[in-house]
This record gives structure tokens, C-alpha cells and sequence, in this order.
């Protein structure tokens, strides 16, 4: 063979309508993860300010829990980790050999999906409350 | 002694058959410029590369026009297409019936097998794009060059290894054969490792079709232990399964239905127990 073509890689992220459920699943897995180390991050940032006191604390989490911005973040927060939650727990499955047909896979995928939309959905009054 | 007919006739014989031959390749020629296709026509998108040849350096589309018969295969119309249109049109195919693994394609976005594609069972049945497999480096139009997915193969080992010195035949039971029944399926012919996006990735790991061909000798109870235990060592390396990311992929697009993912995640936890032995 003198010479191929390599199509690089304009077959994978390209084709994301063609994705199936478990990719999806995967897609939004490993999104969901990344995020939350993101948060993790933050969390320290915004905890540390303890050690500037007491005061110090309490003014900080005061200031960000009245911003508009943040509330809703923090809805974005908990669909993130619900679904990672449930994602995960339907991966654990997956590793233990069950519902690891192809449909099964994609039901509990959908079901985790739909789950975390209930879950947000209900508490989505609790995390805006008195803003 | 002579073998030749005596030339009792004028006629001959070769330039007969020419003209026969040139006539043909005019009517065919005609038939190229005015096909008659009918009015339902498939439209049929085929990728087109060949390095040698100047205008297909650059990869491009061909569209060819097929008639649209009661259950016509991508193949069939691929087949058309090259005897009408172009003969150098350039794809793999022998059986036509699901066996060989010659004729895994991108079609409309799905690793797929030509000639178990029906394109009336297609969600654009108008339109059929067929593309080379992805992840595969083109050779010429829909040929892609298969030997790195044979070395992944060839790299389990892919061959019975009895107990040593067997008396005489060695049975295998009802049970463990319905065990391993799915995935001695494998037809070679690359679609979930074309579909795998691990495998894009991580030119070493040996995808979804070799650790299939391990399972399938890992499980069969007339393998030797020792045999067995090999196995298990290539297949939990770094590149082997714990690769998996449970996409379900090559599940989806396996046109022998070999549930690959099972397979692979029943390997993972075998790797597990052998490591994790306490006793």
C-alpha cells in the first residue's frame, strides 16, 4: 500500500446525532464528572474563608446565597450530581452483569435521566426559597 | 498435431467477439448516460479516495442513481452502481449473505454490513451515504486497511489450546456451550472496533472483537487451566478490558448481535476474582 487516507477524527464528536443511548449515558457521565471536581474546588475556595473567622464565613456564604446567579448554579448543581449519582449506580450495575442488554442499558439510562428531572424539579422551591 | 480449428470461414473469430465487446461497452455507456432508473430512485452518496488517481486524491462524494427494488441491499446497490456507472468503483464483498465480514461500511452513520442492510429499513431510505469505516485508514473508496484490527485479533491468541495429551475426544457440555454459543459468532469483520471510541483513542487496546475471541476460549471448558490463565493475563493488561467504558457501541452496531459488552464486563469481573483471591 503506497498511501492511505486518515479522516481524523471528524467521525466522533462530529457525529453526535448519531450517538446512541449509551453513548449519550457516557457523553454526559463524564461531563457531569468533570464538573463536579470543578465545584469541588470552589467548595474549598468558598469553606476557606473560614479561616478568616467566623464572620468572615457567614458574610461570605450571606453574599452569594442572595445572588440570583448563584441559586440557580446551585440547581445546575444538584441535576449535575443527581444524574452522576444515578449514572453511576446503573454503571455499578453494568459492572456486576446486570441489565447489561442493550435495551435494559438504555432504559435505566433513560430512567436516571428522567429521575434527576423529578429530582430538580422538587427542589427546585427548596433552593430558591426567600431570594 | 495441431489444436486450431481449420479456417474454413472468412469470418474470424477474435474480431467478432470484439465487436460484440465494443458494443456492449456502448450500450453500457449509453446506459450510464441515460439510466433508466424510474422515478423512486435510490440516491446513493459513496465516498471516493484513491491516491493514485489525481482527481480523487482529495476525498470526495460520488452520487449514483439506483432503481429502487423490492428488498435491495446497500450492497446490491453499491454492486449496481460499479457495474453501471463506475468500474472502479472499490469496495469489499464475497458471501452476500452475513458470513465473510467483508463488507462492514459506514452507512448513514452506522457500522453496518452491506449486505445485510436492507436500505428500505433505513431511517432515510432516499438517501444512502456509505462511507469507509471510521477509525480505519482509507486504502482506495469504501477499502480500509484491516491489519491493525487483525494484529488486536492474532494478540489474544485466538486459537484452542487443549488439557494436555486429552484422552481421546473431548466433550463439551450442553451448558457450556450455550455459554460461549454468542460470541463464537464473530465474523472478523471490524464494525464495534470501528464504532469504538476507546479504540480510536488507544491504538493499543485490543477492542471489543479480540476480548469476544478471548472470552469465547477463556469459557470453553475444555481449554487447559494453565491456557486459561494466560489468557486472563493478556486480557487484563492496561490496554485489555478494564479499557471498556461501557459505551454499548459495538453492542449497537454488532450485526451478529454478540452482546460484546456483557462479555467484556464478565471478563473484568473474572479479572477481579483471580486477583482478589483470599483463599
Amino acid at each position: 500500500m503506497s498511501q492511505s487516507h486518515n479522516r481524523g477524527l471528524v467521525e466522533d464528536f462530529g457525529r453526535w446525532r448519531e450517538f446512541s443511548a449509551g453513548m449519550w449515558a457516557w457523553v454526559f457521565h463524564k461531563f457531569t464528572g468533570w464538573v463536579l471536581i470543578g465545584y469541588l474546588f470552589t467548595h474549598i475556595a468558598v469553606l476557606s474563608s473560614a479561616l478568616n473567622g467566623d464572620a468572615a464565613y457567614t458574610q461570605t456564604l450571606q453574599g452569594l446565597e442572595q445572588l440570583a446567579v448563584v441559586r440557580v448554579l446551585e440547581v445546575g448543581l444538584l441535576a449535575v450530581a443527581a444524574f452522576h449519582i444515578l449514572n453511576g449506580i446503573r454503571l455499578l450495575f453494568i459492572d456486576l452483569g446486570v441489565g447489561t442488554a442493550l435495551d435494559t442499558q438504555e432504559k435505566s439510562f433513560y430512567a436516571s435521566l428522567i429521575l434527576t428531572g423529578i429530582i430538580v424539579v422538587v427542589s427546585v422551591p427548596v433552593f430558591l426559597e426567600g431570594l | 498435431m495441431s489444436t486450431q480449428t481449420p479456417d474454413t470461414d472468412d469470418s474470424d473469430p477474435q474480431a467478432e467477439r470484439m465487436a460484440r465487446k465494443d458494443e456492449r461497452a456502448a450500450e453500457r455507456e449509453e446506459a450510464a448516460s441515460t439510466p433508466d432508473v424510474g422515478d423512486d430512485a435510490i440516491t446513493l452518496k459513496v465516498f471516493r479516495y484513491d491516491p493514485e488517481v489525481a482527481d480523487k486524491q482529495e476525498p470526495r462524494f460520488d452520487t449514483f442513481h439506483v432503481p429502487r427494488e423490492p428488498g435491495i441491499t446497500v450492497l446490491d446497490a453499491l454492486i449496481y452502481a460499479r457495474d453501471t456507472y463506475d468500474s472502479s468503483l472499490t469496495f469489499r464483498h464475497s458471501c452476500r449473505q452475513a458470513v465473510c465480514g467483508s463488507d462492514a461500511l459506514f452507512i448513514n452513520g452506522s457500522q453496518r454490513l452491506g449486505c445485510q442492510t436492507q436500505i428500505a429499513d433505513l431511517n432515510d431510505s432516499e438517501t444512502v451515504r456509505v462511507e469507509p469505516l471510521p477509525h480505519r485508514e482509507v486504502v482506495k473508496d469504501l477499502v480500509v486497511d484491516m491489519d491493525h484490527f487483525y494484529d488486536q485479533m492474532d494478540a489474544v491468541e485466538p486459537y484452542f489450546s487443549p488439557k494436555e495429551d486429552p484422552d481421546g475426544e473431548q466433550l463439551q457440555s450442553r451448558e457450556n456451550r450455550e455459554k460461549i454459543k454468542m460470541s463464537t459468532r464473530c465474523i472478523w469483520c471490524g464494525a464495534c472496533m470501528s464504532s469504538c471510541n476507546v479504540a480510536a483513542g488507544d491504538n493499543e487496546y485490543l477492542g471489543p472483537a479480540a476480548i469476544n475471541k478471548a472470552y469465547r476460549f477463556y469459557f470453553d471448558e475444555r481449554e487447559g487451566e494453565d491456557r486459561q490463565e494466560e489468557r486472563l493475563r493478556i486480557i487484563e493488561q492496561e490496554h485489555g478490558v478494564w479499557r471498556c467504558q461501557t459505551q454499548f457501541s459495538c453492542t449497537t452496531v454488532c450485526p451478529k448481535d454478540i452482546p460484546l459488552t456483557e462479555h467484556i464486563q464478565e471478563l473484568k469481573r473474572e479479572a477481579v476474582k483471580q486477583n482478589l483471591k483470599f483463599w
